[in-house]
């Protein structure tokens, strides 16, 4: 009987923390879409430019390095694994069509997005998470300065314009990557390689790509800030909160390419 | 001396001189924990008020429902006429333009320099120049005793230093109340004393309320003007600090001497649910 009670308890209190968890975060998307896009309609003082600017240094300029030695090592990396198949049917030449189309529907967006939610979404939430426990974010509170205009929607911003971008800088060095490896390593002739390259390629792959790289800046901003915002206790909070937005976003990011893939095969083929 | 938190003019200042903080009959829970029991006190117009009390009394929680951190159950919290208690978000933010605070920390903001964290108030809620904010700042710096510090990182000063830009980001806006949260948490005592210092002759200078929440008697001695022992969530005396000094409360004497006195039985599970409950608000 005790054991029982204490069963239920215990399945009590996580249903009653998951729906505040849902509540805290509800609250938060609403913030950020009264103060991202209604306040400054009402003549609000809303992106702090300076800080949104910051943003987008931190999460494009200096996510370039990394975006673009993943995506070349992918492009190439695609290129020898299309190829090892591809030589068994004599169609070598069909390697760079593989991987531009790859590239651009697949994996473009989702090698740049995790990457992002690695290096900035991991940060964000360490920033905020920080802030919380050393009283900087009461100290904006009580200045009289909403902490969703300041730290939230700039950074969220700074994602939504900087992943497409990111994600379009992926296409063209995951390119390079398997265009060198499929004329250097694998000696198919260069113009050839690039006709394949290119004339697979339709409009659709590209905006599919960059649709899911806009859905995925939301999700890795939104979880990045929420945990961020929720840390409890000291540097230990931190560090899990740290640790659960990245697998959140990454696990989140694979969940939605998963539903956006099946969404553009079935209703828009 | 009054007990139980009643008001009593400050010794010397006019009677019916304004209020600049009223608070009515404050209740706050935690789940089903009463951490503040009916507080009522108010703070006259230029007067600096120690609220002292040992940890866990409820002196943070206080301090955190007068500033809109925390929303009460019951009660009311008059700052400069406005109810906190009751008001919406916006108009706690207009409220909160009127005060500044000093927290445990300094709060800084890392990632600014100390500069830049005095002006954020400043820049926020005034279109004033550039080239004024940075005269306003230098001044606001040079008023707790730093120049030439704007172009530093706080992680770059020492924890007296952090105090002090924290003290002048306070005052940033020439507020007519400052809160201060342990002022002299984690500093020597010569620098404690220097933060004591800077409040005593900043709220003269600038004709400033103070509310400062400490649980350091030599501090708390220094710089009231009055003083509220909190216990348990009541104000257990209140008056000056000669009045205190000479109180024979029991608790009062023994907080001030620092006797040991019975130690508080608390069960886990009702501790912990208070925290919790605290973290869902």
């Amino acid at each position: 009987m005790v054991h029982l009670s204490s069963f239920l308890g215990a399945i009590g209190k996580q249903t009653h923390e998951f729906f505040a968890q849902i509540a805290r975060l509800s609250e938060l998307i609403r913030s950020f879409l009264y103060w991202g896009f209604l306040a400054p309609i009402e003549g609000k003082k809303s992106l702090r430019r300076e800080l949104f600017a910051k943003q987008l240094v931190f999460i494009g300029n200096e996510s370039l390095f990394i975006v673009c030695l993943v995506s070349a090592s992918v492009g190439a990396v695609l290129a020898l694994q299309a190829a090892y198949q591809l030589r068994q049917f004599g169609a070598l030449l069909y390697t760079g069509s593989l991987v531009s189309v790859s590239m651009t529907r697949e994996l473009g967006p989702v090698i740049t997005a995790i990457v992002i939610a690695g290096r900035v979404g991991a940060s964000i939430t360490a920033e905020l998470g920080t802030m919380k426990v050393q009283e900087e974010i009461d100290a904006l509170i009580t200045m009289g300065i909403p902490a969703a205009p300041f730290l939230v929607v700039p950074r969220i911003f700074g994602l939504v314009v900087m992943l497409p971008c990111l994600t379009i800088l992926s296409y063209a060095v995951g390119m390079i990557g398997g265009y060198l490896v499929g004329v250097v390593g694998l000696h198919i002739n260069s113009d050839l390689y690039l006709h394949g390259n290119f004339s697979a390629l339709v409009p659709k792959d590209m905006w599919t790509g960059l649709a899911k790289s806009f859905v995925f800046s939301l999700i890795i901003g939104v979880i990045a800030c929420y945990e961020g915002l929720s840390v409890k206790g000291g540097a230990d909070g931190v560090g899990r909160a740290t640790t659960q937005s990245v697998v959140l976003s990454i696990i989140s990011i694979i969940v939605a390419d998963g539903i956006f893939t099946a969404i553009f095969y079935y209703v828009f083929p | 001396m009054t007990d139980k938190g009643i008001m009593k003019p400050l010794p010397g200042t006019t009677r019916g001189v304004m209020s600049a903080i009223k608070i009515e009959g404050l209740h706050k829970y935690f789940g089903e924990r009463e951490i503040l029991k009916g507080i009522n006190f108010q703070v006259s117009e230029g007067e600096t008020l120690v609220v002292l009390g040992g940890s866990g009394c409820g002196k943070s929680t206080l301090l955190r429902s007068m500033i809109g951190l925390l929303t009460p159950e019951k009660g009311s919290i008059h700052i400069l006429g406005q109810n906190m208690a009751t008001a919406t978000e916006d108009q706690r933010n207009d409220i909160r333009k009127k005060f500044g605070m000093l927290f445990q920390g300094a709060a800084l903001f890392n990632s600014l320099t100390v500069g830049e964290n005095v002006a954020l108030p400043i820049k926020e809620h005034t279109r004033l120049h550039p080239d004024i904010i940075r005269i306003i700042v230098k001044v606001k710096l040079e008023l707790v005793g730093l120049t030439g510090f704007e172009s530093l990182r706080p992680y770059e000063i020492s924890g007296g230093m952090r105090k002090r830009v924290a003290l002048a980001r306070a005052i940033a806006l020439d507020p007519k109340i400052v809160f201060y949260d342990e002022p002299g948490a984690g500093l020597d005592p010569i620098t404690a004393n220097v933060i004591d210092r800077l409040i005593i002759d900043l709220s003269k200078k600038l004709k400033m309320t103070s509310v400062v929440v400490t649980h350091e008697m030599k501090s708390a001695f220094r710089i009231a003007d009055r003083m509220i022992i909190l216990h348990q969530g009541e104000i257990v005396a209140c008056g000056t600090p000669q009045e205190i000094q000479n109180s024979e409360h029991p608790y009062v004497k023994r907080f001030i001497n620092g006797e040991e006195g019975p130690v508080a039985l608390e069960t886990k599970d009702s501790y912990l649910k208070g925290i919790l409950e605290e973290d869902d608000r």
